[in-house]
């Protein structure tokens, strides 16, 4: 009797000594904790070799540099988790710039008609990406390298031949432009500093994400989609739908990025974005998305974008010889994706110990 | 055999002291290593550091894309002018407006004394000169930006004039009888580049435009070679870059084109070029002067508020380069200046 009021007893120490080890595992497993033990390495790495990068104003740089890639990097994320790569949205930015800044140009008409133009544009080239995917059966590896170079060769051609010069004009003192520029290239001053309002809204973009992804059915069909297409079509999930939704939403976040460069810049040269588009399928990778879909978070894609921006400054900040640049960044980003390895196999084999 | 055994007993001795001295200097944080190099620097620069002032520190941004010899030349310039008066040079570049900002940024965040910076992309990099100026840090512009620099407030300007250079090098070829010129660009979307051939255009009207991959010079001998046997009326290539001239010279021998080169800048190889008569001439920008006269001015305006110019800018160009003086020349392109 006595024993059987005692077992009660300890069984819930027993069950919460038994459910430690998984809370841990379960924390390891998660897919941005070996992103982010590689993250915290980099940065004190950089505090103590590279002594501007200590001030707050330098740390400001290094989260816009890291929004720069982040922003884009939210919707490749979500899109390699659905199983799909979109080669094509570093271009695909630039398009929606120049579409912007030629539209309000040449017509004389308000910014924020030439930005929702572009908008529209910016989606419709995300769903023909998708539809053809879907249509073709194609990888979308090449369907959108397709895109990837048919806009690549329309950004120069058409702002060019429209234009007469492979940059836009100056458009800041179109109507409009100012309303915009506060939307979307602001400067928050904080102390000495300033925050550009791309960190912001990247990180409102990346807690949207997370929320989709963790608490909707939508989150859940994205993983599905991307863990496999045939048995989540065969539950009932419309596969089409989220994925070519996912391509829109690069397409999207391409535009927002987008019109940031050219309210922040006032000019876009048409020649820019190309190589862009790996860089944000390695933040994500970086992260802990897996490259064959099914896993992933938002949380850690911007991690990753986070180290890029932590890397490709740092080496600035420390005033190492720039033509190492490449090289160091590629080393680091090795090492993160070693880290992240790591922590995933050990969380792994603890689980199953 | 004893003989040979002590001394290699001495061999052993002298390479177990060896071993220790590197791991005692391995272990400390000042090693031998260190030390040898900060004595050379001061031996080096005559003591200049520690006599001046203040040993300053300027960033110096450009829109390089790594691997072009113009941007060796433009940092030679900016290595021996900090060596001559014990600064410490922070360089850092990226072909793209919003990188270039970003290390503009970098360098106001770290506190450096001046900036020198290209300014390729006025426009765009005007925020970030601003937030410069802004901080007090004093700016100039050199090899780009001749128009713009003065509204983005920086302080003087060092290069030459895109649109005359091309224009001249497009009147040299109109008066060696070209009929049409073909004009490449290197590199995709250059406003510089494009304002070069568009001052070609001017001096030689039959120009046509051919773009290029400048990043693969095996692909720009094959696309020029393509168009040359496309159109045999072509008589005349101008290249905006050294190196692309030489590749237009192959590309000119495999189509069997008897069209003449010109082109923009100069190195080594294009200097041989000259001298072997198959390249007409060079315009020569003087890289190595806008970046000796980028730093040179800046500390002349730190140390003693000198400005170079008298409110306009300095050109460094157009300056020719053919047969007729290759050979004064040519020693000084081999050492990597001209």
């Amino acid at each position: 009797m006595s024993s059987s009021v005692k077992a009660p007893a300890p069984a819930p120490a027993a069950a919460s000594g038994r459910s430690t080890p998984p809370l841990s595992a379960r924390l390891l497993g998660r897919p941005e904790v070996g992103a982010l033990l590689a993250a915290v390495a980099i940065y004190i790495f950089f505090f103590i070799v590279a002594p501007p990068f200590r001030d707050f104003t330098s740390f400001t740089t290094v989260l816009y540099a890291s929004s720069q890639v982040g922003i884009v990097a939210v919707a490749v994320g979500l899109l390699m988790i659905g199983g799909e790569f979109d080669l094509s949205a570093g271009v695909a930015f630039i398009t929606a710039a120049l579409t912007a800044s030629i539209i309000s140009y040449q017509l004389s008409v308000n910014m924020w008609l030439g930005t929702a133009i572009a908008l529209v544009f910016a989606l419709a080239i995300g769903f023909l990406n998708g539809y053809l995917v879907q249509k073709t059966g194609i990888p979308s590896f090449l369907i959108t390298l397709g895109t990837f170079f048919i806009l690549q060769g329309a950004n120069l051609a058409v702002t060019k031949a429209i234009s007469g010069s492979v940059a836009t004009q100056n458009v800041s003192d179109i109507d409009g432009f100012n309303s915009l520029k506060a939307i979307f290239a602001a400067e928050i001053p904080i102390g000495d500093a300033k925050l550009r309002i791309t960190v912001v809204w990247w990180l409102v973009f990346v807690a949207i994400a997370t929320w989709v992804l963790v608490r909707t059915k939508i989150g859940n069909w994205i993983f599905a989609v991307g863990g496999n297409a045939a048995s989540a079509r065969a539950v009932g999930v419309p596969v089409n739908k989220v994925k070519i939704g996912l391509f829109m939403l690069v397409g999207f976040l391409a535009w927002f990025y987008g019109q940031h460069r050219l309210y922040a810049f006032n000019t876009i040269q048409a020649g820019e974005g190309v190589g862009q588009e790996f860089i944000y399928i390695i933040a994500a990778v970086v992260g802990g998305t897996l490259m064959t879909g099914g896993y992933g978070s938002a949380i850690g894609t911007a991690i990753g974008a986070f180290i890029f921006g932590m890397v490709s400054q740092g080496i600035v900040y420390a005033g190492w010889d720039p033509n190492w640049f490449r090289t160091f960044l590629g080393v680091m980003l090795l090492l993160a994706v070693g880290v992240n390895l790591y922590v995933k196999k050990l969380s792994t084999t603890r689980r199953s110990s | 055999m004893k003989l040979s055994r002590s001394r290699k007993g001495l061999r052993v001795a002298a390479a177990t002291v060896a071993a220790v001295a590197l791991a005692v200097s391995g272990c400390s944080s000042s090693g031998g290593a260190q030390e040898t190099s900060s004595s050379q620097q001061a031996g080096g620069s005559g003591g200049a550091v520690n006599q001046g002032p203040k040993a300053y520190t300027i960033a110096v941004i450009t829109h390089e894309t790594p691997g072009d010899t113009f941007w060796d030349k433009i940092k030679a310039g900016v290595n021996s002018a900090a060596s001559n008066h014990g600064i410490t040079i922070k360089y850092s570049n990226d072909p793209t407006a919003a990188g270039q900002a970003t290390l503009i940024q970098n360098a106001v965040d770290s506190k450096v004394d001046a900036i020198a910076t290209t300014l390729v992309t006025p426009d765009a990099l005007a925020p970030a000169v601003k937030a410069a100026t802004d901080a007090g840090i004093p700016v100039v512009g050199f090899n780009s930006g001749i128009d713009q620099y003065k509204d983005l407030g920086a302080l003087m300007y060092f290069g030459s004039d895109e649109a005359l250079a091309g224009q001249a090098a497009g009147e040299r070829a109109t008066e060696a009888g070209a009929k049409k010129v073909l004009c490449i660009i290197q590199a995709e979307g250059s406003v510089a580049l494009e304002t070069r051939c568009a001052g070609v255009a001017q001096g030689a009207p039959g120009t046509e435009n051919l773009q290029v991959n400048g990043a693969d010079l095996s692909s720009v001998t094959s696309t020029i070679t393509a168009k040359l046997q496309q159109d045999p009326t072509i008589d005349y290539v101008i290249t905006l870059g050294a190196p692309i001239a030489l590749a237009a010279i192959q590309a000119k021998d495999g189509a069997g084109s008897s069209a003449k080169v010109g082109t923009f800048d100069l190195n080594a190889d294009a200097a041989q070029a000259i001298k072997d008569g198959n390249l007409e001439f060079s315009i020569d920008q003087q890289p190595y002067l806008q970046g000796y006269e980028a730093v040179d001015s800046l500390w002349l305006y730190l140390t003693n508020r000198n400005d170079l110019g008298g409110g306009k800018a300095v050109l460094t160009g157009p300056s020719f380069v053919d047969k007729t003086n290759i050979e004064a020349i040519s020693s000084y392109a081999d050492a990597g200046t001209r």
